[in-house]
């Protein structure tokens, strides 16, 4: 076996891995942070701060008693948090991470950080995307519950809303860069401007970025966006019949959605794994920090807007939002044509 | 037998088999599903194809959109789950009644099937006899930018068309899905 097909392995095992672990730290963020916001301690009795408390969740979970309605179809139940756990872990395959590297010396060939090097990865992206839908919807109807559908309606209306935004946004990137490999967009954002100022696709087309983000947060049903499960209104949305695992699937979907969209969001606007100081070799270290921070503005919303009313929500999605992202298309496009980027 | 061919056959027997449970199916909902299923056998071929951007267009178009919004229809209609057994025994009187004024569309049927049978044994004989996979035929027709070339000129009004024809479409529902206002007659 050479070393090219074993350096692949272990990225895969690693990015996997890699993507449990900052499911489980994303709970705990979420918790530290929201407490810190609302000068609360949040979890602290389990590990050094707190930090033990997910595993201890996850520990919990596994040994909670599955439980099924009676009247649900027994086949969907159980496939609904497998689709969308799957899709959450599918959509990452293609997101590079890092520059060719070869782990100090200890390849002869550098390899790409990324699972998979497509060169459709943005549609990629957005494919799985849509694919991951039907978890939500299938949990909603399969339960045979009304709280339940009723939040896997409002999702579906909800992503179907959102979802042209965020590809006319992703197609305003794809303009500028001239491809559709995230490699190549990433590399596309190499360099500063008057040696200070970097060449992030943020700071040329920000009102794109803005769209793209706000587009994120409703794709991965976050607040002030998480119609599908809200509280107040639906108990728990689409999930709320599920117990043990099957909930855990889900819990675990919605955090590795939200690395992924950041981490897409990175590579897209804020220059993937370039940035000043750190050599290009450990590029992945400017990846995490800027994930790292994507994530917490997440959290910093969730914890600071309160969440829209449902009618705002769409009447938002496709009275100012579509609107803004076609003339921001087009205008990046004549930009391009016109002066080149 | 090589990856390549075994991935074939299981993408094609995915999809073949996928297809023909659509139609097996009593549950509407379940239809739906394994109609995606067909479609993502299909989308795995078109990658062995080399064509991965018609496989991932397949995906976005008609699994993604299409059927989120048949999943919407399928379950505001409420479709029933399964017949039961007096719902059976209504419909076969039914049908006994209705036989004599059937068997007219079943011929047509029956016709239109074999009909499409032959045209379908006919065109896979043509393929065959037209020639061998080329690569870089392939690459040249499954990059970006010459399917976007090749829509946007050579293909334009086809383009054009098709897109008044969906605006049509559109417009079509909306008139008829919009509600009179209260008050006023029609």
């Amino acid at each position: 076996m050479n070393q090219a097909v074993v350096a692949e392995v272990v990225i895969l095992v690693a990015v996997f891995h890699a993507l449990l672990l900052s499911a489980a730290a994303m709970v705990w963020v979420e918790r530290k942070v929201a407490a810190w916001l609302q000068q609360r301690h949040g979890p602290t009795l389990v590990g050094y701060a707190g930090l033990l408390q997910p595993f201890a969740d996850i520990i919990k979970l596994i040994f909670k008693e599955e439980l099924r309605p009676a009247a649900a179809d027994k086949w969907l139940f159980y496939l609904a948090p497998a689709i969308s756990a799957a899709c959450s872990f599918a959509a990452f395959a293609v997101v590079p991470f890092g520059a060719e590297t070869t782990f100090f010396g200890l390849l002869d060939e550098p390899v790409k950080l990324q699972v998979a090097d497509v060169n459709v990865a943005v549609l990629v992206i957005f494919a799985i995307g849509s694919m991951s839908v039907y978890g939500i919807v299938l949990a909603g109807w399969a339960s045979n519950s009304k709280y339940s559908l009723l939040g896997a309606l409002r999702s579906s209306a909800q992503m179907i809303s959102y979802e042209l935004s965020y590809g006319m946004a992703l197609a305003s990137v794809l303009v500028m860069a001239n491809s559709m490999s995230l490699t190549e967009i990433v590399n596309a954002q190499d360099g500063a401007w008057f040696g200070f100022i970097p060449r992030w696709f943020i700071f040329v087309n920000p009102i794109g970025a803005l769209i793209f983000m706000t587009a994120g947060v409703a794709e991965t049903n976050r607040a002030p966006f998480d119609f599908p499960e809200a509280e107040q209104e639906l108990v728990a949305g689409y999930h709320t019949e599920y117990s043990s695992m099957s909930f855990a699937l889900f819990f675990q979907a919605e955090y590795v959605n939200m690395v992924t969209v950041s981490a897409v969001t990175t590579d897209l606007f804020l220059g993937g794994w370039h940035g000043p100081l750190i050599p290009e070799s450990f590029g992945w270290i400017w990846f995490l920090v800027k994930t790292g921070f994507l994530l917490f503005f997440y959290v910093w919303m969730r914890w600071t807007l309160p969440r829209y009313r449902y009618d705002q929500l769409m009447a938002f999605g496709w009275k100012v939002l579509l609107p803004l992202s076609v003339v921001n298309l087009l205008l990046t496009s004549a930009w391009v044509i016109y002066f080149g980027f | 037998m090589g990856s390549e061919a075994l991935l074939f056959w299981v993408f094609g027997l995915v999809t073949v088999v996928a297809s023909l449970l659509v139609i097996a199916q009593r549950n509407p909902v379940y239809s739906v599903l394994l109609l995606i299923a067909s479609f993502a056998g299909l989308s795995g071929l078109y990658v062995l194809l080399d064509a991965p951007f018609t496989a991932v267009t397949q995906i976005v178009v008609y699994a993604g959109a299409i059927l989120v919004l048949f999943l919407f229809v399928v379950m505001l209609l409420n479709a029933p789950h399964e017949d039961t057994e007096e719902d059976i025994a209504r419909l076969k009187t039914i049908n006994a009644a209705t036989a004599r004024l059937r068997s007219g569309p079943l011929l047509f049927g029956a016709l239109l099937a074999i009909v499409f049978v032959v045209e379908l044994l006919w065109a896979l004989r043509r393929i065959t006899s037209a020639g061998r996979f080329d690569p870089d035929a392939a690459d040249a027709v499954s990059s970006v930018s010459a399917i976007g070339r090749v829509l946007f000129t050579e293909y334009q009004f086809a383009f054009e068309v098709t897109s008044v024809l969906i605006i049509v479409a559109m417009v079509g529902a909306v008139v008829l899905a919009r509600r009179e206002p209260a008050g006023k007659k029609s």
